[in-house]
């Protein structure tokens, strides 16, 4: 598990809609499309570029969800990585300005 | 030099007038004829001036729609085109080929609609009880089967491409002239639409849930969408995502003969009554 702070924020290339209790999210660049679990969806709901990613997990997915905060740290990581990857999330060491769509 | 007279043809489709004009009499003759049923009196929204090639098809290059100032350029092996949203007018370069027609307004319409809430779908659709049903699926995976098998009192919306407005009262879907494998026109009405069905063909009838991710993801494959514009992108996955909290999407598994209808007149008496109420999350 990383110790150095990470930042997330969504990008402004994506289209996110809550339906029937699931968050959907399309990168509108190049129409790849996701579907975001209960735990994702708070991450990503929390992405607001100054807030830590530890802070997001300790702070509201341990808060919300029964799970083991090492585990949950973990998971995130992984998720806000492979969103990345997709271009969906924007990740720093340094707190990150809201992008102008 | 004096310009040849152009004339021309009002062709209304989705309630959406767009002129067509040409110098070419016999081009003229082409339009009328294929979209008849389709051409209008009413004042046009949109006009397209068709200049007509002498050749072939340049290349096999795919379309692609892409925005340059305010206008909008479609580009394929067999057209070119140029269409200004804010006048409503454009130019079309072209030879006398029908399905070249066929495709420039397809495109266009689907950047008319895309604005306006509305889409055009790979599928059948069909006005049955005085409700549309919208069968789509991938080629092969029974659109026009199942429009084949469709009692006398059903009228046939297309059996390939179908055409949905956003309405004060929800979605309508209205019939078009593009057609595919049943090679006829679709009747020149609309109807609110009472559910969607992906097609699936099996050994019985069924019908069976869909989660709404899983609805959304099979929509926008099947939406008929060209532009390379991000902004109309979202704006299609905001509309994609309304119409699934609006109308009721099914997989629909069929056996293909015409029980398959019994099944479509089931499932839309259980559901009579609760078609298009407002969605929980727009």
């Amino acid at each position: 598990m990383s110790e150095t702070c990470i930042y997330i924020a969504r990008s402004s290339a994506i289209a996110a809609r809550a339906l029937a209790g699931e968050m959907m999210v399309m990168n509108s660049a190049d129409s790849t499309f996701f579907t975001l679990n209960e735990v994702a969806t708070v991450i990503f709901q929390a992405a607001d570029g100054h807030t830590p990613l530890r802070e997001i997990v300790r702070d509201q997915v341990c808060e919300q969800f029964d799970i083991d905060p090492e585990q949950a740290q973990a998971d995130a990581e992984e998720f806000v990585a492979e969103l990345s990857g997709h271009g969906i999330l924007l990740v720093s060491s340094q707190p990150l300005a809201p992008e102008t769509p | 030099m004096i310009a040849a007279p152009q004339k021309i043809a009002c062709v209304e489709i989705g309630g959406i007038p767009i002129a067509l004009s040409t110098d070419d009499e016999r081009f003229l003759d082409l339009v009328s004829q294929r979209y008849d049923g389709f051409l209008s009196s009413s004042h046009p929204q949109f006009e397209l001036q068709f200049d007509l090639t002498s050749t072939g098809p340049v290349s096999d290059d795919d379309v692609r729609v892409r925005r340059e100032g305010d206008a909008w350029l479609i580009k394929r092996g067999d057209f070119q085109a140029r269409w200004d949203p804010r006048t409503g007018r454009g130019s079309v370069r072209q030879n006398a080929n029908p399905y070249s027609l066929d495709s420039v307004l397809r495109i266009l319409h689907s950047l008319i609609l895309a604005q306006r809430g509305g889409f055009l779908l790979h599928a059948a659709s069909a006005i049955c009880d005085g409700r549309a049903y919208l069968f789509s699926g991938v080629s092969g995976a029974g659109k026009t089967t199942i429009t084949r098998f469709a009692p006398p009192d059903v009228t046939l919306l297309t059996d390939e491409i179908s055409y949905l407005r956003l309405g004060a009262d929800g979605y309508s879907a209205f019939g078009t002239p593009f057609a595919g494998e049943l090679a006829k026109a679709g009747e020149n009405c609309s109807a609110p639409v009472s559910a969607l069905f992906f097609l699936e063909q099996g050994p019985e009838n069924r019908i069976d849930e869909l989660p709404s991710s899983e609805a959304v993801r099979r929509l926008m494959r099947n939406i008929l969408f060209f532009a390379e514009d991000r902004a109309l992108v979202e704006k299609l996955f905001t509309t994609a995502c309304n119409f699934v909290s609006r109308v009721p999407i099914r997989r629909l598994t069929f056996y293909p003969d015409a029980r398959v209808w019994d099944e479509v007149r089931t499932f839309a008496r259980n559901f009579a009554g609760n078609l298009q109420e407002m969605p929980e999350h727009v």
